[in-house]
């Protein structure tokens, strides 16, 4: 297994089966204390309710305690600490090290300078890898496979970068995807060009409905006002990629609909109910899937 | 008719040849040639059938390791290096852009890590011909032909 996770692309396809095998043990029975007397090092430059608690879950329930902060505003960094001084100090207490920081790269960094193991959590819009590995989870738990799916991934296209790790981790299975955005935010091409060249078939389209009959997965995604330089442009999309529950009707039975949350108008509640929508249950995968990938990382790779 | 030279002949060194006339500073910055004692000329917008206009370097008594030479061909790609023995040229050398390159180029994204700490760039190499393309190791985007920035050696 590689030393950290800082990409989803540092994993081949047999590293993320056996994290996600890994996962589906922890699932079973939650409460494993393995690692009693470790310290793992929970360090967010910026805030994130979710992901840092899904994690400091993760270590609880695997015995290990949890030391860290979770905003740069009352740390060293505010003296004007480096990164790399923060990491060598962080490396010498804890025996693994959780991060996110707004600058992308700076996981990377971070584990070239660090004598122990970094999972990165998020660094700026660049790599989110521990996510990618939840919906990996959640599609296969779902689906029973990872092979052969029709997925159709729905809304912000270009920054998602959910979106592209997820097309880079599926890239090992065979999907067909089916993307869906607005043309302003289309999947950028390098990626087309990934897909391409990994002989992947997809096609884009503004229609929500597009492939909806047919998907195994709908992948939701937020379009965020942001994006837009021009707010009438952000009311005009906003609604036109939403989801709601009598767009289902036709759906496959076992389609499932995911969302990275938070989510804002692009699922309407009323589909919160349907036996189709899954994102919560997702969120909640991203705990053994956090087990699995920190305990494989601290040498434990079966159970 | 004697064909005269612009920058006189050195006896022994390297002569850099067919360098864009905008670039020869940036070559010299690259090569850090304005912090060796060696004598260098050169000379900028002379005529060339290749270029239209052409800078030319040439330094006495050095030598350079092809991974060094390398480093001026994101600037540079059609120079032609000439290694210089008693007047005669005993060795041509053409660049190759290399695989990964280490500092020189700065990253065009704004939010790399290396753009706001003090952590060395490094890229591969995606595309080198006609339009460079390097992939950065940290932040993963793309920095290509139009917005490649020099980092200057000068601290």
């Amino acid at each position: 297994m590689p030393k950290h996770l800082i990409s989803i692309h540092d994993y081949s396809r047999e590293e993320i089966l056996d994290t996600l095998k890994l996962a589906k043990e922890f699932e079973k029975n939650p409460s494993r204390p393995i690692f009693k007397g470790k310290v793992i090092a929970s360090i967010f430059f910026e805030p994130s309710t979710r992901t840092r608690l899904s994690f400091e879950t993760a270590a609880n329930r695997l015995g290990a305690r949890v030391i860290g902060f979770s905003d740069a505003g009352n740390t060293s960094v505010t003296k004007g600490e480096s990164l790399k001084d923060t990491i060598k100090m962080v490396s010498n207490y804890a025996d693994l090290i959780v991060m996110r920081h707004p600058l992308e790269g700076s996981a990377r960094y971070a584990s070239e300078v660090s004598s122990v193991p970094v999972i990165n959590a998020g660094d700026g819009a660049n790599q989110h890898p521990t996510q990618t590995m939840l919906d990996l989870y959640s599609i296969l738990k779902t689906q029973g496979k990872l092979e052969n799916l029709k997925i159709n991934i729905v809304g912000d296209l270009k920054y998602g970068r959910t979106v592209h790790s997820l097309i880079q981790a599926m890239s090992h299975f065979s999907p067909s995807f089916t993307f869906i955005s607005p043309d302003e935010l289309r999947l950028p091409q390098e990626y087309r060009d990934f897909l391409t060249t990994h002989s992947i078939t997809f096609n884009e389209s503004r229609n929500l409905n597009q492939g909806i009959n047919e998907a195994d997965i709908i992948y939701m995604t937020r379009v965020q006002k942001e994006r837009f330089s021009d707010p009438i442009d952000y009311e005009r999309v906003k609604n036109v990629f939403s989801l709601n529950r009598s767009m289902l009707t036709s759906c496959k039975e076992n389609m499932k609909i995911l969302h990275p949350l938070p989510r804002v108008n692009e699922i309407d509640t009323d589909v919160d109910n349907s036996e189709h929508a899954y994102y919560f249950n997702q969120a909640e995968n991203g705990v053994y899937t956090r087990m699995a990938i920190i305990s494989a990382l601290l040498g434990v790779t079966e159970l | 008719m004697e064909k005269q030279l612009k920058v006189s002949a050195i006896k022994d060194g390297t002569v850099l040849d067919h360098i864009p006339s905008d670039q020869v500073f940036r070559v010299i910055d690259i090569l850090g040639l304005d912090n060796i004692p060696n004598q260098i000329t050169f000379g900028i917008n002379l005529e060339s059938k290749l270029l239209g206009k052409k800078g030319i370097i040439k330094i006495s008594d050095r030598y350079f390791e092809s991974a060094d030479i390398n480093r001026i061909a994101l600037v540079a790609p059609m120079a032609k290096i000439n290694i210089i023995h008693d007047f005669e040229v005993v060795e041509k050398r053409v660049l190759n852009v290399p695989g990964t390159i280490n500092g020189i180029v700065k990253c065009m994204n704004p939010m790399c890590i290396t753009n706001h700490q003090p952590v060395e760039t490094l890229f591969t190499t995606l595309d080198s011909q006609p339009n460079v393309r390097l992939l950065c190791h940290y932040c993963e985007k793309i920095t290509d032909k139009d917005n490649l920035k020099i980092i200057s050696n000068r601290r």
